[in-house]
């Protein structure tokens, strides 16, 4: 190795010291550059956090969970700080409750399935593929669906002729739910290492045995994280209610009737004229927001305290 | 149960096996495995790599069957019975042949539940706290971890695991307890425990214990066979059994060639 074939930069015995170049200029600016693009990613959530909680934590207070929706007032109106939407909290928790009855089980159950007993089939492949396309399906054409099978045709059966209901919306937010709960379900129960069902079997137990009193319990924290996130994101959904639950200014603790929900007053109010109207949308908005924070919060702390 | 007992097979071997040929789909992995392991006394099986040992070990307890391409012919009898027959349940099989692995895989449950776990499949009726103590003072645990039964199975060291899947496995009173190179992931003072924790074990049962450690094999069992490999003409290697012996006779005295070059070290 002559001296000619290498850069002066390279040469034996140059300092140690830094020095300004334009490679150096370049990595800096690069690194000033994905620092910069990662603080604008936040700007987005900040902002939306910002903007809501300014314009909702005006209207925060009990009457909030105790009231009904009020009829418009003007802003000079005494009564403009009346009302609350306690009966969409109540129809936004029902409609994710009967949801969640459906799809938990089935979820689960599925996953169970897929990981257990037929990984890497050909079925399991298929299925593994249509429930990613479920996940993709818009939540408007699941609205769409649920209004033709519950709404129209399962409520006549049942009930003698169509009505909007809050089961159809819990069969739609449902068909969302599951493709997120069999996904997460089938990694936390295939990410269980395999020397503990060896262990199990080599201890004389069945199939069910090993699924049922080590693999799912070592999963558990996994899988509760995977419907909490899946819970979260039903309760916020609006399109596949707007025609499935409707809406009613009343309470309602029938299942089979027309229900309030958060996200649907927050689509009927916020482009309404009226002001206190608004206010409570973003007041709405604001309960919706938390309820995703809380949501997320509580599914780290589960995985972390494992 | 059919008792299809074979007339050869002596009343102090609990294990027998015929002509077994071991296959994982079309390739055969080990061949021609003709094998008797005494009652109450402990076989090593030892070898270099690759060349079966583990195999013959989990085929015992219908472990391979978890391997979808896995099949065997020929016969293992387990007190006369043969294990493979469609009339057995794999899950029977497993209750009397226990098996300890190369990695300790306790269960992430308390120490106390690790233990209860086998005897709870079975409906054990009698009182659990006893056959902990009695499980865990028969795996050479009881005094590290008396104070602790609450405590997860798997915060405790890699020896202290490792015997706690040996009282595992003997909480279920097994009549075999196959051990797949249980010491491999250990430190020499956990070693030795183990080494003589078998000795007091094979009173009262029957131990086989795949080894790489012929040191092991040596000092701690009482049957030693010699596995060896065989490359055919497409290159494919098949274990076989070079020479199954009192381990005195492998050791001091062996008949075969390639048996004395492997344990005086010069190959494997």
């Amino acid at each position: 190795m002559t001296s000619q074939e290498f850069p002066a930069s390279l040469a034996k015995g140059r300092s140690l010291e830094r020095t300004v170049t334009s490679k150096t200029i370049f990595s800096s600016v690069m690194t000033g550059l994905v620092f910069a693009c990662a603080i604008l990613a936040l700007i987005p959530l900040l902002a939306l956090l910002f903007y809501v909680i300014s314009k909702g934590a005006v209207r925060l207070s009990p009457q909030l969970f105790t009231q009904l929706p009020p009829p418009p007032f003007q802003r000079d109106s005494p009564q403009f700080s009346s009302g609350g939407f306690g009966n969409a909290i109540v129809g936004t928790f029902m409609t994710v409750v009967i949801a969640s009855l459906i799809s938990i089980p089935f979820g689960i159950l599925s996953a169970i399935y897929l990981s257990e007993f037929a990984r890497d089939t050909k079925l399991a492949n298929a299925v593994s593929f249509f429930t990613n396309v479920l996940s993709g399906v818009p939540s408007i054409v699941m609205g769409v669906f649920a209004y033709s099978l519950i709404v129209i045709a399962i409520t006549s059966l049942v009930k003698g002729s169509p009505s909007y209901s809050a089961i159809a919306a819990g069969f739609a937010l449902a068909v969302l739910m599951l493709p997120t709960i069999v996904r997460t379900s089938t990694e936390a129960l295939e990410s269980v290492p395999n020397n503990l069902r060896q262990a199990s079997t080599g201890l004389g137990a069945s199939n069910y045995q090993t699924i049922l009193r080590v693999i799912l319990p070592t999963a558990v924290p996994a899988i509760l994280t995977g419907i909490i996130l899946a819970i979260a994101r039903a309760a916020g959904e609006t399109a596949p209610i707007i025609f499935t639950a409707l809406f009613s200014n009343f309470w309602n603790w029938d299942p089979w009737q027309p229900t309030a929900t958060l996200s649907v007053l927050v689509y009927n109010f916020a482009i309404s004229p009226f002001a206190n109207w608004q206010e409570l949308a973003w007041a709405a908005s604001l309960v919706l927001i938390t309820l995703v924070l809380f949501a997320n919060v509580l599914a780290r702390w589960i995985i972390r305290k494992r | 149960m059919t008792s299809n007992l074979h007339q050869s097979v002596q009343t102090d071997n609990v294990l027998h096996t015929e002509n077994v040929n071991i296959y994982y789909g079309d390739f055969l992995a080990v061949k021609e495995v003709n094998l008797d392991v005494p009652k109450n006394a402990i076989t090593a099986f030892i070898g270099p790599s690759g060349c079966g040992k583990s195999t013959v070990l989990r085929c015992f307890n219908r472990l391979n069957d978890l391997i979808k391409s896995f099949h065997l012919d020929g016969k293992i009898l387990y007190n006369g019975q043969d294990i493979y027959a469609p009339e057995i349940d794999a899950v029977e099989v497993r209750r009397q042949i226990g098996m300890v692995f190369q990695q300790p895989n306790p269960f992430p449950k308390s120490i106390y539940d690790n233990i209860a776990f086998g005897p709870r499949l079975l409906g054990y009726k009698g009182d659990m706290d006893e056959l902990v103590e009695r499980s865990l003072k028969r795996g050479a645990l009881w005094e590290d971890v008396k104070d602790k039964l609450k405590a997860m199975g798997t915060n405790i060291s890699g020896g202290q695991q490792q015997r706690l899947c040996i009282a595992r496995a003997i909480a279920v009173q097994p009549e075999v307890i196959l051990m797949d190179e249980p010491c491999a992931s250990l430190d020499p003072v956990s070693t030795m425990k183990i080494e003589d924790l078998m000795q007091e074990l094979k009173e009262d049962y029957t131990l086989i214990i795949v080894t790489h450690n012929m040191q092991q094999a040596s000092r701690a069992s009482d049957y030693t066979a010699f596995f060896n490999v065989q490359a055919n003409e497409e290159g494919q290697r098949t274990g076989f059994i070079e020479e199954y012996d009192r381990t005195e006779s492998i050791f001091q005295s062996p008949k075969k060639k390639a048996t004395q070059e492997y344990v005086s070290g010069r190959f494997g």
